[in-house]
This record gives structure tokens, sequence and C-alpha cells, in this order.
């Protein structure tokens, strides 16, 4: 059976079951115990686990991620949550510096089982320092391991993975999603780190995405299917360790590929998947790949300034034209 | 309440109809200006995050009266109040909000990033505390120059907690710059009051840490807003390095459009209405007959009027152009944008 449920309670039913079946994980972060969260995340967890268990910080990135490394190396599992991950950058010392490099640098000795988690994107006209998307930065750093997903399905299994992952690991959300619903399979279930899911099944081109991004791919190939092309769709779901074997499969079938990423496009996880893409199954390609990304700068307020930041279904279904060498 | 805004002021030094004219005016024009940002707000006209300055204007009126036009400024978010007091004409003000190209900053920050080099007014920050080490640079530039100038520095209760701070007034104490710090504490951070975040409550006690002077402030008077800020000013600009004021103070609406603040009490909420700065500045111009009815009431329409125009300027004016999205992210002017 399955019930329909949010993004926000699915995450939270993730964390409530973590925390009830295993007493060393708690919850940390700006607003989640008395407010709810700020997003209303952790509503109600306050009633049910107490000010132990949940609780709330200050504002004070950089101080709470630290403590909640300290906690981890020291027997606990930590769930931080940040605001959104804008914020979490004045934490990135303790996320960069010691989270990702405690079992290095102890030489197995000490690891870090901790999750940050928080929103990541842009959502609307929120300007330059709130729009930014954080995939990329983290999973460019070994030791961490970087997801973002926001099937409400796939993050609850996602997330109870990663409290119980012993490594430091990044789990990124969407603020404007997490009013959105899908069907959630009842009792307990784990969705494991590191595998890609494929969201339709294609046959003339592959599209890859994450986060908000799926949404705007499953848009795009209603349209697509008007035109009679048939689009492979793959949600990431974790984006470091990353997945090249469904990707490479699907090429293998489609020859073709768009990637489509939220986050910058220099030096991003467009890049990484191209590169893979191409040095695996370049004998598979008969176009070169198309990426689509937001737009090479920072995101300023004004509406007409947001609507062309974004990838949206019309490019994407240009784009798949485009590689599939037909006129439009 | 504080105690400090309960207690009535043992001497109260006598201000010209001038200087309470002007108090009453800014005020007055940022309590109206946010006004019809909220209402422009519920009409969908303006969107993303949008903090108001409601209840804090007394604030904004002692930075007039007290700092000079040099002197620069650097807040938070919550800034709106903060910039027209600094001069910034409304009509751009409320045309940053509506996303225009004839706002402030030409409709690229809206209600939390204004800026303006003409009046000084060095942002509107998004990041609680970022602008606490971004002041202090302000200042170490004062200082580098030889101005005489200032920079005055302000932030929430909540920003006190950020790791910045510390490290900002110590170097700031230890090369003795030019920095007026105000925390403006009106009690909340979001929904978390000063009491959960904190041993510390007083949060002017965090500046003897460094030997900084530091006082309380009652920040529902601007004559106790004035005098603090002014006796702050004389003494940085004697070369004596930084002062640091917690002005307490109170926001009358949630902390954002989207909060109901169902965290505070209606009492509270009600107690510091009473102390209004707005009605208690117009009573007192009344009272003390610097003023005629009629001569408020003329001030009244004047900033209506004002206020009015700048919504109609906001409506009126255009979006920006969408290849303004290119511009203004590198001063190189044929920077290679990625595709
Ligand atoms: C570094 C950072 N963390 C969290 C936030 C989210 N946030 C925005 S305003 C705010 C509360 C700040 O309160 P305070 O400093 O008291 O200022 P006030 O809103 O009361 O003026 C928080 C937590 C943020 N913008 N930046
Ligand atoms: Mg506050």
């Amino acid at each position: 059976m399955a019930r329909e449920l949010t993004l926000r309670d699915a995450i939270k039913e993730g964390m409530t079951e973590e925390m009830r079946r295993d007493d060393t994980v708690f919850l940390m972060g700006e607003e989640v115990a008395e407010y709810n969260g700020a997003y209303k995340v952790s509503k109600g967890m306050l009633d049910e686990f107490g000010p132990k268990r949940v609780i709330d910080t200050p504002i004070a990135e950089l101080g709470f991620a630290g403590i909640g490394v300290g906690a981890a190396m020291n027997g606990l599992r930590p769930i931080v949550e940040f605001m959104t991950w804008n914020f979490a950058v004045l934490a990135f010392d303790q996320i960069v510096n010691n989270a990702a490099k405690t079992l290095s640098q102890s030489a197995g000795d000490f690891n870090c089982p901790i999750v940050f988690r928080g929103p990541s994107g842009s959502a609307g006209q929120l300007a330059q320092q709130h729009s930014q998307s954080f995939e990329a930065w983290l999973a460019n750093c070994p030791g961490l391991k970087v997801i973002s997903c926001t099937d409400p399905a796939d993050a609850k299994g996602l997330i109870k993975s990663a409290i119980r992952d012993d490594d430091p690991i990044c789990v990124m959300e969407s603020e404007l999603l997490y009013g959105a619903t899908g069907m959630v399979p009842d009792g307990e279930y784990l969705v494991p780190i590191g595998v890609a899911a494929v969201r339709q099944e294609g046959t003339d081109v592959t599209i890859v995405s994450f986060n908000k991004m799926m949404n705007v791919c499953m848009d795009a190939a209603k349209e697509l299917e008007k035109e009679n092309i048939s689009a492979e769709i793959i949600d990431l779901r974790t984006i470091r360790p990353l997945d090249y074997d469904t990707i490479i499969n699907s090429v293998k079938k489609t020859n073709r590929l768009i990637i489509v990423d939220e986050s910058w496009p220099y030096a991003g996880i467009s890049s990484e998947v191209a590169f893979g893409v191409q040095s695996k199954a370049f004998d598979y390609l008969d176009a070169p790949i198309i990426r689509l990304n937001a737009a090479d700068v920072s995101l300023p307020y004004a509406p007409t300034l947001v609507e062309g930041y974004l990838p949206s279904p019309a490019k994407i279904v240009n784009a798949a034209k485009e590689i599939m060498y037909i006129k439009s | 309440m504080t105690e400090l805004v309960k207690k009535k002021k043992k001497k109260e030094v006598e201000y010209s109809k001038e200087t309470y004219l002007n108090w009453y005016e800014v005020m007055l024009r940022v309590r109206r200006f946010e006004e019809r940002a909220l209402m422009a707000y519920g009409q969908q006209k303006i969107r993303g995050f949008c903090h108001v300055y409601i209840g804090q204007e007394a604030i904004a009126a002692g930075l007039t009266s007290a700092i000079r036009p040099e002197d620069a400024v650097a807040t938070a978010y919550r800034q709106h109040g903060l910039a027209v007091a600094r001069g910034i004409p409304t009509s751009e003000c409320m045309a940053e909000l509506f996303g225009k190209e004839t706002g402030v900053v030409k409709g690229k920050g809206g209600s939390m990033h204004f800026f303006s080099k003409e009046k000084r007014f060095f942002g509107g920050n998004g990041i609680v505390g970022a602008q606490i080490p971004i002041g202090t640079g302000i200042a170490l530039a004062e200082q580098y120059k030889g101005t005489d100038n200032l920079c005055v520095t302000l932030f929430g209760d909540g920003a006190a907690r950020q790791g910045a701070l510390y490290e900002s007034f110590n170097m700031a104490m230890t090369w003795k710059l030019p920095v007026l710090y105000i925390c403006e504490n009106n009690g909340y951070a979001m929904g978390t009051s000063v009491e959960r975040t904190s041993n510390v409550t007083d949060l002017y006690k965090i500046g003897s840490a460094f030997d900084m002077p530091s006082e309380p402030v009652d920040g529902m008077s601007p004559e106790a807003v004035h005098e603090a800020l002014e006796k702050a000013a004389a003494h940085i600009r004697s070369g004596k390095g930084p002062y640091y004021l917690e002005i307490k103070t109170y926001r009358y609406k949630g902390h954002s459009v989207s909060d109901p603040a169902k965290y505070r009490t209606k009492d509270e909420l009600n107690e510091y209405k009473a102390v209004d700065p707005l009605k208690v500045t117009e009573s007192k111009i009344l009272d003390k007959k610097l003023a005629t009815k009629e001569e408020i009431k003329a001030i009244k329409d004047k900033i209506k009027a004002e206020i009015d125009e700048a919504v109609r300027f906001a409506e009126e004016s255009n979006y920006p152009d969408p290849s303004e999205l290119y511009t203004d992210n590198y001063v190189q002017k044929d920077y290679p944008f990625l595709e």
C-alpha cells in the first residue's frame, strides 16, 4: 500500500523513523524545534522527541555544523538542518575541512556519520544570495556523499539511508517542492545511495537531471511525445557517487544525451556527466551532448530576469530536436 | 517589556521644533512606505522575501539627525526604513520592491538588497551577520584614507550570535577602527526570542569582552537614539575606536510577510504599540506646542502624496530588459560567459 505525502512530510517520516530506531540520532538547526521548521519539515518532532533530540540553535552555522561534526566523531549521528544551503556556506569550513577529512586524517580511526540537509536551488524572486545550487560545490570534495532528490518516496528512503550511512552526507532538498506530493510506500524501506532512477523509459534521447529540474524534464517529455520523440528520463538522485552505469546503459540505447542541471554550467555536475559519458560511451553517441544549466550569472530579483535564468521545457524540446537533427 | 523602555527618562533634553518635525516626518515616511509595500505584496506586485521596519522607525529617525551624510551605513535585509532615512528616494525604493528598472538597483536586488554609493548606503545583506565584518572593513578604508567618517554597522539580535561579530569586534577594537556597531534588538530572530539563543541576553554586554564602550538604548524613543548615536559618533571621531549600542526595539509585524508571528503574545505586542514612536512623537509635538494640528496634517498630506507618487512611479516603470541578466556580473565588459 502507499499513501500520498508531501516532500516535507516524507522527509520528516524518514527522520522520525530513524530517530525511533536509533537513539543516537538527533536533529539540530535554526527554528527546527519550537517553530516546527522554517519550512515545516520537522513539524511535530519536538513534541515526539523532546528538546534533547530536536534542538533549536542560534544563527551560528559555522558553530553548530562543527558541533555536529564533534558529536558525530564521538558516537552520535547528528542531522544538521540548514535553513537553506545558501547559509551553509558559512559552515563549509566544518563540512569540507573536517566532516569530509576526519576519516583520512585519523587513518580510519574516526569516522563522521553526519547528515547535513536543507533546500538548495532557486525559489522564484529571492535574488542573488538566496537562489544558489550547491550540489557541484560539495560533490567536488572527496569524503562527502551528495544526495539531491525531490521525489517524496525516494527522498524518504534516501534520508533513511543517509542517516544510517557511516560517512558524512549532504542532502539537497527544494524549497519550492516541499509541498509537492507523491505516492510513498507504507512500511519500512530504504533507497540505496549511489543509484539513479529511470523515471520514464524511452528510445530516442536520454535526459539526465535531478532535484526540481526533474519536473521540467517530465513536462518536456510530454511535449516531445506529441512530436513522436521518445525520451528516457533519468533522475540521478545521488550526485556523488554518480551512477554512471544507468546513464551509460541508457545512452547505449538512445545514442543521444541532454543533461538538465540547475547549477551553474562552469565546472558543474553537467560537465562531470558529459565527461563520463564521452569517455565510457564515445562510440555510441550520434550527436554532441547538450547541457542546459542555469545562466552563468548571479540571479537578480526582477521577474523578467528570473524568467530566462533556468532551463525550461521549451529549451529541452529544442535541444532534443537539435541533436536529433529535426528542423523546428 | 524591557526595563529600559518602561523607565521614564530623568532629564529631558530639549530639542528644537525642526528636529522634532524632522524625526516625525522620517518616521511617518518609513511607516507609510512600509504599509504600502505590504499592500502591494498582498497584490503580488512585490515578490520574494519582504521584511518591513514597522515599529523600529525611531532608529531611522535618530540616524538622520545624529550621523553625517558622509558617514557610511551597512545593514541587513530589514533595510527599507534605513535606506529611506539615508535619503534614497521612496520612489526608487518602491520601484526596487516592484522589480522595476527605475529601482535603486535597477530591479536587480529587490527588498533585501538596496545599495547607493551616492548616499553611502552599502547594502542590504541577506546573509545574517555578513555586514558586520563588511561594515568594519568600510571603516578600515575610512581610517586608511584619513577621513573623519565612520561606518554605522547595523545588525539584528539574531545576527549577534554569528561568529563573524566576535572576530570583527576584536579587530575593530585592536585597530581602533571608526565603526559604530548597532544591534537592533527587536526581541526575535524569526521565531526565536533572544532568551532562547544565549545565556547573555543583554546584548550590549558582548562589547565588554573586547573592552569596547557599549550601552543599551531605548529604541522606541528618537531622542534616546539620537543622544546615544551623537555621543558614540563623537567618541569614534576623536580616534578612540569603535562604539557599540544595543538599541532595544520591536517589530510590530512578523519576521517577513509570510510569518504569522505566533511565537509572541498579543499583550507583548500591545505593550510596545503603546510606546509607538510615531504616535508618541506626534503627541509630544502637539503637547509641547511645537506645531499645530494643521501643520501635522500638512506633513501627513505631504507624505501621503509622496508615497502615492512612489507607488505610481513603481507601477508605471518597466521591468528590466531580459538582457540585463548578463550585465553587472563583471566589470569587464566583454567577459566570456558560458552558454
Ligand atoms: C547566515 C544566515 N542564516 C540564516 C538565515 C535565515 N534568516 C534570515 S533572517 C533570520 C533572523 C535574523 O534575525 P535578527 O538578526 O534578529 O534580525 P531581524 O530579522 O529581527 O531584523 C534568519 C534566521 C540567513 N538569511 N542567513
Ligand atoms: Mg531580531
